[in-house]
């Protein structure tokens, strides 16, 4: 594009896009760059400067038993959001692209609002709602408030996706004799796939990363990742912080993206092992 | 097909979305209606409430200056946040839409990182920049420009900086999607009809571009403004935040009816920008920059 901008002044623009662009990437990730770097330092705080290299700090980490059973709790609960959260996704997206009904406008607004009401009002709300009823807190309503945020970003997902797949590749199997539910099994399910397990990635995360509301909802006695850390920090910065936070970035940009590989090497066997199944393949290519 | 239905029955519809529906209206809806009822009930002691209908949490809120203070700051640092994001974010966007560079999708993928990367983790990492053991403090005292550590973390400027770390993804890519929606070939007939750069850039790419803009402008600052953990991490309590500010009220005083109102409060008023904002630039924008 840069041979759109021939003349002097475009010259400069492009260099001052160029360089804020870098100053804020690094601005991005200078900290975490930091807290993992810190994580080996063999010094008893948690700052700068650097005495050496070490690594106690993963030691004492495998040894605390909260923090542990703090991430024991979380996986679990990402786990059953994710898979729930893209089951009804899928579901609920399918409804609101392929059928029109009465409230439909309606409903389409109503899936997007968990993620843009602020999580403290969403938290006080529940809250709320058990104390009025008089319902004690538990793990089943914390994992189905995960479900409630992380749903609107599965929708909107599988729903971008399923705009692009024509509804006649459906129709033609229902009018071949399959059932509802074997046409959506073998026609747009697997048409469905990335955005599905884009899906079911970001509900994990959204459920592993979150703080606010789980800190209203989470039953006494019970933390999860987040929760512990910032009962954590309340104490002091200390360096087996810094080494928790290194395995949770690992964990969590690690998992993503290893799904993601699997998924790019899946479709490339796949289309390299049936190139005569073509029909289905055609209809990859156009959705895509 | 179930008899008597036709292929895209409504019922059926219905059907499919019941569970996302039910979900819906527990956890959200009700919770809002029981909410605003709350504002009206009699706080009597810490975690009692008594039914009797009062208007006395709303005066509380309507006389009393210090919430003005609290809702006037959280309005402001959200505002603040949401206008630097704006500016800042709308170079790595350009720069993303218009470069020639091979492995632009490196650049995305880059800006998508942060999402998978703990909220709390990025948070409290600004600890190791701005804290008297930061890296800034650590290097200018090593270098014998300043003799005491500067006070940087528990300000409110760390709290913005915090913000602006979490937010400018989302204001990024939401101007990335709708710089990518402008048909290239309406600039290059720009600048074929004479315009230099920069007359092309502001007649024709940043107005198109404004959707985007305004759709990031809008979740940046209604996200900034319902925030609780950065504040709590990265201010002082001077710095504390509507959301702190109801976190404490609800854990901390127990005084329920008025952390209804104050939640209610918070609800309203962003809500109003975000009418304002609909009414003007509809609902697609934000959808299409949450589905990146």
């Amino acid at each position: 594009m840069s041979a759109a901008h021939p003349d002097k002044e475009g010259r400069w623009a492009w260099r001052l896009t160029g360089f804020v662009t870098l100053c804020v990437y690094i601005f991005m990730f200078a900290p975490i760059i930091a807290t993992i770097v810190l994580s080996f330092n063999s010094s008893m705080f948690g700052g700068f400067p650097m005495t050496g290299f070490s690594l106690q700090w993963y030691g004492k980490l495998l040894e605390n038993e909260q923090v542990l059973a703090a991430f024991r709790t979380s996986l679990w609960i990402a786990l059953v959001t994710a898979l729930v959260t893209t089951a009804l996704g899928v579901v609920t997206a399918f409804a609101l692209v392929r059928f029109e009904f009465p409230g439909k406008q309606t409903l389409s607004t109503l899936v997007i609002l968990p993620a843009l009401v602020p999580e403290t009002i969403l938290g006080v709300g529940l809250l709320v709602l058990i104390k009025a009823v008089d319902q004690p807190r538990t793990l089943l309503l914390l994992v189905l408030g995960h479900i409630l945020l992380a749903m609107p970003y599965v929708v909107l997902i599988v729903q971008a996706r399923m705009v692009g797949i024509r509804r006649v590749y459906e129709e033609a199997a229902l009018s071949l004799g399959a059932s509802r539910s074997a046409s959506f099994r073998e026609i747009t399910l697997p048409l469905l796939i990335p955005a599905v397990v884009a899906g079911a990635l970001l509900a994990f995360t959204i459920s592993f990363d979150n703080t606010s509301a789980s800190l209203f909802w989470r039953p006494a006695g019970v933390e999860t990742m987040p929760t512990q850390i910032l009962s954590m920090l309340k104490i002091s910065i200390s360096p087996e912080i810094n080494a928790l936070g290194t395995v949770m970035i690992l964990v969590t940009v690690g998992i993503p993206l290893i799904g993601g590989l699997i998924l790019q090497g899946f479709t490339r066997l796949r289309r390299r092992n049936k190139p005569r199944r073509n029909d289905n393949e055609n209809v990859e290519h156009q959705a895509a | 097909m179930t008899k008597g239905w036709t292929l895209y029955d409504s019922r059926l519809a219905w059907t499919l979305v019941a569970p996302v529906l039910l979900l819906l209206v527990f956890f959200l809806v009700l919770p809002i209606a029981v909410m605003a009822v709350y504002t009206f009930f009699t706080f009597v002691t810490a975690g009692v409430e008594a039914t009797t209908l009062t208007l006395a949490n709303w005066q509380e809120f309507f006389t009393d200056s210090y919430y003005h203070g609290f809702l006037f700051k959280t309005l402001r640092v959200g505002a603040v946040t949401a206008l630097i994001c704006g500016v800042l974010g709308y170079f790595p966007a350009y720069f993303i839409w218009a470069t020639t560079f091979k492995h632009k999708w490196l650049l995305l993928l880059l800006l998508i990182v942060p999402f998978w990367i703990s909220f709390t983790i990025r948070t409290f990492s600004w600890i190791h920049i701005l804290g008297e053991q930061g890296i800034i403090n650590v290097t200018l005292l090593k270098l014998g420009l300043i003799h005491e550590p500067l006070q940087m973390l528990y300000t409110e400027g760390a709290v913005i900086m915090g913000l602006l770390h979490f937010l400018l993804p989302y204001m990024i890519l939401n101007v990335y999607v709708s710089l990518e929606s402008i048909d290239r070939t309406l600039i290059a007939a720009a600048r074929s009809m004479g315009c230099t750069s920069a007359q092309a850039f502001r007649e024709v790419t940043l107005p198109l571009s404004l959707p985007g803009l305004g759709a990031g402008l809008l979740l940046c600052f209604v996200l900034a403004a319902g925030s609780y953990v950065t504040p709590q991490l990265l201010g002082s309590g001077r710095d504390a935040l509507f959301g702190n500010l109801i976190y404490d009220t609800i854990m901390g005083q127990l005084n329920w009816p008025m952390g209804a109102t104050l939640s209610i409060v918070l609800f309203v008023v962003l809500g109003c920008f975000a009418a304002v904002y609909t009414r003007y630039m509809g609902m697609s924008q934000i959808v299409k920059g949450l589905s990146g």
